[in-house]
């Protein structure tokens, strides 16, 4: 049974990436996902009844450090890839709209 | 002498200028900072200052691990021309211990791929044979030592990626346990998986390196606080019976005819150097790949979400609106595989899909952790080829994705279960293709492993050959 992603699955999944695929992308990525998912339903065969996952590969817990402010980068440091900046801001196009509040 | 690490520096960036334009392992020399760094560091000698365990050697450097000099790129559009605002542990491991970098490496797009095809910038050539893959996605940086540009070069694994390109070029690599090597500015592409990994042209160049950036850093939170032993000095040290695990599962369909013999041989060696061999079971063996690249994908989603064109890397042009911004700049930016690594990744964690692909991989990982910690009752390291077949040609493998994926069958269960691993040469094909030998131990082994692999090594000369293409 192969597994098909269609346009619109594919669409969605674009989106929720933030991926502003061609059309050409779409048809290809839909068949390509769409064969590799089939090969993933291999793991199926494996019985995972009362096994637990692991996230992690070490069993490491409650690295904590003193909730204590260390020092900043450098402004400059900070903003020196910006591919747009005002002052000691990151510059981007409007967010909100017009007659929010 | 005087000037000594200046002029091996200076040797060292000959070397580079004379092979790379065949090569093309580097996307960025360094010259002006290595110099400079080597005349402080001649400075210091000639003060009669404690000179550091890697005084004057040349290390080239992965792109995608940070450094406050040069670029770093990932190899990727999106990231061009990004200087990073501070060096990794790792490279600050390596200069604390005296160590010039002198360039940065060729990879795969973040770390994804097993040839350096991907790369969104060049191709790299495998010194063995130029019209052939040199691996990946550390492909820059084992070329570079193959060739002897340098013989000391950081790379990183997440699924292989330091094993396998050292496999089809000749040279060691390793990959430390998870937790044993900071990942603080080693670009993020699985958080659970990666590790910074060293490869050199000898296991003594490996204890060198992993000697200098292994240890705990604060910046890491799953940097773990084991004491580093001295691999180096430990090296030589007589090895008690060594038990040699050897797995049905990496020795079926698939595997190269040459590839087989080279390993078995190496077995044979093995036991003529008094090893037992024990036969081992990896009942989960076959699951390894979906589990892996599900997994990955999943975390790469998350990681490279940061790759938005606001704070660094690629923007737009003319963004319509916010989404738009977000959207066209990666579009823009990332190139094919890293696309569809993404897109796999959401679909894998997004709404109605997360128990039946992410959680049942993350509970196939523990199956695959579990085989490996029933196995290591039995033996000491578990023996296995690197690669189920010599370097490839350019483009045999880039019509299918899944193809590629299929290929890495032997290196992704360590990534998953956290036990460190090493490539090392055992032999070549009949037409001068070299074959990897790989060893895997159980967590926080590397000491044995390397001690393991330094027997192989003092009894063959493979790591000794040089290829075609080489540093006179």
């Amino acid at each position: 049974m192969t597994r098909r992603i269609d346009e619109a699955e594919v669409r969605h999944i674009a989106h929720l990436a933030r991926l502003k695929l061609t059309e050409a992308e779409i048809a290809r990525f839909g068949e390509q996902l769409g064969s590799i998912l089939d090969y993933m339903q291999k793991l199926n065969e494996a019985d995972t009844t009362r096994v637990e996952p692991t996230a992690h590969p070490l069993p490491v817990c409650n690295v904590f450090r003193e909730d204590e402010p260390g020092a900043p980068m450098d402004v400059e440091k900070v903003l020196a890839n910006a591919p747009d900046k005002v002052s000691t801001y990151f510059k981007v196009p409007k967010v909100l709209e017009q007659d929010s509040a | 002498m005087a000037d000594s690490v200046t002029q091996e520096v200076e040797a060292a960036l000959r070397r580079i200028k004379t092979l790379d334009p065949q090569l093309r392992c580097m996307i960025a020399t360094l010259d002006q900072s290595a110099i400079a760094r080597a005349r402080v560091l001649d400075g210091e000698s000639a003060r009669g200052q404690q000179l550091g365990a890697l005084h004057g050697r040349p290390v080239a450097v992965k792109d995608n691990i940070c450094t406050d000099v040069g670029t770093t790129t990932c190899a990727s559009r999106i990231l061009a021309g990004f200087h990073a605002p501070y060096n990794a542990h790792v490279v600050e491991r390596l200069l604390d211990d005296g160590a010039v970098v002198v360039g940065k490496t060729n990879m795969d797009e973040f770390a994804m791929g097993s040839s350096t095809e991907n790369s969104g910038l060049f191709r790299s050539k495998n010194p063995w044979d130029p019209e052939r893959v040199p691996g990946g996605s550390s492909g820059g940086s084992a070329a570079a030592v193959a060739a002897r540009m340098v013989t000391l070069a950081l790379g990183s694994e997440t699924g292989g990626s330091v094993r396998q390109p050292a496999s089809f070029c000749g040279v060691c690599g390793l990959k430390p346990s998870y937790g044993r090597v900071s990942r603080y500015g080693l670009v993020a592409f699985g958080s659970s998986l990666d590790q910074v990994g060293v490869i050199a042209a000898d296991v003594k160049g490996v204890a060198l390196l992993l000697r200098t950036i292994a240890g705990r850093d604060r910046r890491d939170a799953t940097s773990v606080d084991e004491p580093v032993p001295d691999y180096v000095a430990r090296l030589d040290e007589p090895v008690s019976k060594i038990r040699i695990g050897v797995a049905a599962e990496y020795f079926g369909e698939g595997l190269h005819a040459e590839t087989r013999k080279a390993v078995e041989a190496a077995i044979e060696l093995y036991q003529r150097l008094g090893a037992e061999v024990h036969e081992i079971r990896l009942p989960h063996a076959a699951y390894t790949i979906a589990c892996y690249y599900i997994v990955c994908t999943a975390e790469a989603s998350s990681n490279l979400a940061r790759y938005d064109g606001v704070r660094y890397g690629h923007r737009t042009a003319r963004p319509t609106d916010y989404i738009d911004l977000y959207s066209a700049s990666r579009e823009e930016g990332f190139g094919a595989e890293v696309k569809r690594r993404i897109m796999l990744g959401t679909y894998v964690l997004s709404s109605g899909y997360y128990d039946a692909y992410y959680l049942k991989a993350l509970k196939v990982r523990t199956l695959i952790k579990d085989d490996f910690a029933e196995a290591f009752k039995k033996c000491d390291v578990i023996v296995s080829p690197t690669t189920p077949t010599p370097a490839f040609k350019f483009g045999e493998k880039t019509q299918n994705p899944l193809e590629m994926y299929l290929a890495d069958i032997y290196n992704c269960a360590a990534n998953l279960a956290g036990i460190p691993a090493i490539s090392i040469p055992c032999g070549f094909t009949a037409s001068g293709l070299p074959i990897g030998l790989q060893l895997m131990a159980p967590h926080f082994g590397e000491a044995r492993l390397l001690q393991i692999a330094s027997v192989f090594q003092h009894a063959t000369d493979h790591h000794l050959q040089r290829p075609p293409i080489h540093a006179a």
